[in-house]
């Protein structure tokens, strides 16, 4: 193919009547022979290929874009390429292995991912009225954190693709902080698996209550060049006010959560609507903005930043309230027998753990190999626990059938659901907008593919 | 740490020299894990519960029987030393429940059977499981009741949060199972709806044109488990590419992988490990 059009249709299948005129493969070519083509037409409608590898759609995300000019009159998004069966493999690895794959749906809020599947996993085995204070006040806390990650992810690739690096290098240089918190506690800055069912992998380091503190300060010392940098910026503005508008109603109808729906009136957060985790003992503000543009979602996560910042805040004092607890279920057969440790290395057994089932005690080894082989149980059935991530709602459908191993995981991934309001935030405006668009609808294609 | 190849298979002998040892720990862990029932000292009256109704589809009354188990660690074709053969587990999904169902749950029910005269026909079931009310709905009236579900003041089901398949081999006559997570933020409820299709006849009506968020959902459903949802404006393919043929997440399909070989040993691809199912 040298050319976007084609007088065969390629798609027609067999013993299919091909499509009558011109067919548009946007498969690429050679842009003398577009400009030719087009020469010959007579009016400026052209469809143009972006992606899978274009650098601004924010992973492998193909769009083809129908235009007038530079206007989009048509988008389709084409998803699909980094599809890894993250859902299938869950169902041959047994219900802790599985977090491992969950963890690497959406790879800009891994933390969520896994907490997501946990509750499901927590409600089926029915031990939620177990998981310890501590356990919880860890997983909040490792949220928030995550969603101020995944939040200075989309601010700053959202300004590097309006060609603002300063956005994206603050951005960046605070989600550093963050990744350097999760080195600590989980030993990995992504892919944590350190939310299990019944608990997390390890407890805080020694050194990790200080390191929470240090780190706090100086992310409220130095976050806020990013809004001083942003906000009333008259570049940033006249590229988001009014721009990839979406109003409540078609929130509603497209059944659009997260920023985008804060962003457009409606004060709707899992996090108080349907708490989980403990989410209900911590005081905090749903930012809420009207104007339903860009601006509005762009503004919005910075706000949704500081609140988190405040819940973490709450977190540290209550960490040093409940030293000492339990960071896994006191049942051992669930509890993962091992206390893991962070060591130079990264996550793994302890020491003292190792000692004690390979020197001392037999039965301590075979409840550990028939723990960590085999797995535990779950009762037949299926659940899903709806919880707010950092791009809206994100749910697990977990269905077990009795066995050591899900039957089906099904991740319910938010982006995959807003990448279908791109075409009602696009259609009608310029291309340099659908740029913009995709910025602020945040989507991951690790999680839209999964 | 896991070592997958190393084999739980009783009959075989290997370097591994602690089998009673081991045998006895299963025991221990095993036994309280599986329901009373299952196992054949269970009592006789539960075991005349049980025998009249065989796998298949769930009957209306009492616990839907998803599939029966025997033995424990998933060997075949080998003699049974372990004598864990003769085990027998029921898979038992949480049957229909019975009102007062509690919660917003008797209301709900009772302003659908108000809106639709039908209403009998149309929820075939009502499961209450771990606090979440699941309606098992035909598939024919399925567009009617979300019409209903979404539109009126007391129910108001207006997020539309997902659909998810799932597909049951041993259910024979509705393998096939679309699950719909629907949400009412007005009065902040959520709500599972299950439609089930035969294998033979994989249709489903669509819900795009009462919720338009549901469009690449049911395209990935129909990608991934080949239900067709009657009425979508272009069911294709969104995963897979276009060409591909079968429907991967079926049980049916395979995963794939190849065999790994570590330091002189072979570690089976996931999908032929020890399944302990």
């Amino acid at each position: 193919m040298t050319s976007t059009t084609s007088d065969q249709d390629l798609f027609a299948g067999q013993g299919e009547e091909p499509a009558e005129g011109t067919v548009y493969t946007a498969m690429g070519g050679d842009w003398d022979d577009i400009v030719t083509e087009q020469h010959d037409r007579g009016d400026e409608r052209i469809v143009v290929n972006m992606g899978p590898q274009h650098p601004s759609t924010h992973g492998v995300l193909r769009l083809i874009l129908e235009l007038d000019g530079e206007t989009v009159t048509e988008l389709r998004s084409s998803i699909g390429h980094l599809h890894t069966g993250i859902e299938k493999n869950t169902e041959f690895r047994t219900w802790t292995q599985a977090v491992a794959f969950i963890t690497r749906a959406d790879y800009v809020m891994p933390l969520h991912n896994e907490l997501a599947y946990v509750l499901s996993v927590e409600k089926l085995l029915e031990i939620e009225d177990q998981i310890t204070e501590r356990t919880k006040i860890i997983r909040v806390m490792m949220a928030e954190w995550m969603r101020i990650a995944s939040h200075l992810v989309a601010l700053g690739t959202g300004g590097m693709e309006l060609g603002a690096t300063t956005i994206m290098t603050v951005g960046f240089r605070e989600r550093e902080k963050i990744m350097d918190v999760f080195e600590a506690i989980t030993g990995l800055r992504m892919n944590h698996a350190y939310i299990r069912p019944g608990g997390v992998a390890n407890d805080l380091p020694d050194h990790g209550l200080q390191l929470l503190k240090d780190t706090l300060k100086s992310i409220k010392k130095q976050m806020p060049e990013l809004s001083k940098l942003a906000n009333a910026n008259p570049i940033v503005k006249s590229r988001l006010v009014g721009v990839g508008h979406l109003d409540l109603t078609a929130c509603m109808a497209l059944g659009v959560t997260g920023p985008i729906l804060r962003a457009a009136g409606y004060d709707y957060d899992l996090r108080k609507a349907l708490p989980y985790s403990g989410y209900e003992d911590y005081e905090f503000d749903i930012p809420v903005r009207d104007e339903g543009d860009s601006y509005a979602r762009f503004r919005n996560r910075i706000d949704e930043m500081w609140e988190s910042v405040r819940i973490i805040d709450q977190c540290v004092a209550r960490l040093e309230e409940t030293q000492g607890q339990r960071v896994m279920i006191d049942d051992p057969k669930i509890a993962w027998p091992a206390q893991l440790s962070i060591g130079s290395d990264g996550q793994g057994n302890s020491n003292e753990h190792l000692k004690h089932i390979m020197g001392q005690s037999m039965e301590s080894l075979i409840h550990h190999f028939k723990l960590v082989t085999e797995g535990f149980r779950v009762p037949p059935g299926q659940a899903y626990v709806p919880t707010e991530s950092a791009k809206g709602e994100l749910g697990a459908h977990v269905v077990s059938d009795g066995g050591t191993k899900p039957f089906r995981v099904h991740l319910r991934d938010p982006s995959f659901h807003h990448l279908q309001a791109l075409p009602a935030l696009s259609e009608g405006g310029m291309i340099a907008d659908v740029v913009v668009n995709i910025a602020t609808i945040d989507p991951v294609l690790g999680g839209v593919d999964r | 740490m896991s070592d997958p190849s190393t084999p739980k298979n009783t009959p075989r002998d290997d370097s591994n020299g602690q089998q009673p040892g081991k045998d006895a720990e299963e025991t221990k862990d095993k036994v309280p894990s599986t329901p009373p029932d299952a196992t054949p000292e269970g009592g006789p009256e539960e075991r005349a519960d049980l025998e009249p109704t065989p796998t298949g589809p769930g009957s209306a009354q009492g616990p839907e029987i998803l599939a029966v188990r025997d033995g424990m660690f998933g060997v075949k074709g080998t003699p049974d030393t372990s004598g864990y053969g003769r085990l027998r587990r029921v898979i038992e999904f949480p049957g229909p429940s019975q009102r007062p169902y509690g919660s917003w749950y008797d209301a709900a029910i009772d302003r659908i059977a108000a809106l639709m005269p039908n209403a009998g026909q149309v929820i075939t079931r009502v499961v209450i499981d771990r606090g979440d009310l699941t309606l098992h709905v035909a598939r024919e009236h399925l567009l009617a009741l979300v019409k209903n579900l979404r539109d009126d003041a007391q129910l108001r089901f207006e997020f539309f949060s997902g659909v998810s398949g799932v597909h049951y081999p041993t259910d024979t006559g509705r393998e096939l199972h679309a699950v719909y997570h629907l949400g009412s933020m007005t009065h902040n409820r959520r709500l599972r709806l299950e439609v089930s299709a035969p294998d033979s006849d994989p249709h489903i009506p669509s819900v795009v044109s009462v919720y338009p968020g549901a469009d690449w959902h049911e395209r990935e459903t129909f990608d991934m488990f080949g239900l067709i949802f009657d009425g979508h404006p272009h069911l294709t393919r969104i995963l897979m590419p276009d060409d591909w043929p079968g429907h991967p997440q079926r049980k049916d399909y395979p995963l794939g992988g190849i065999d790994v070989e570590y330091k002189g040993a072979r570690i089976p691809s996931p999908e032929n490990r020890r399944s302990y199912n």
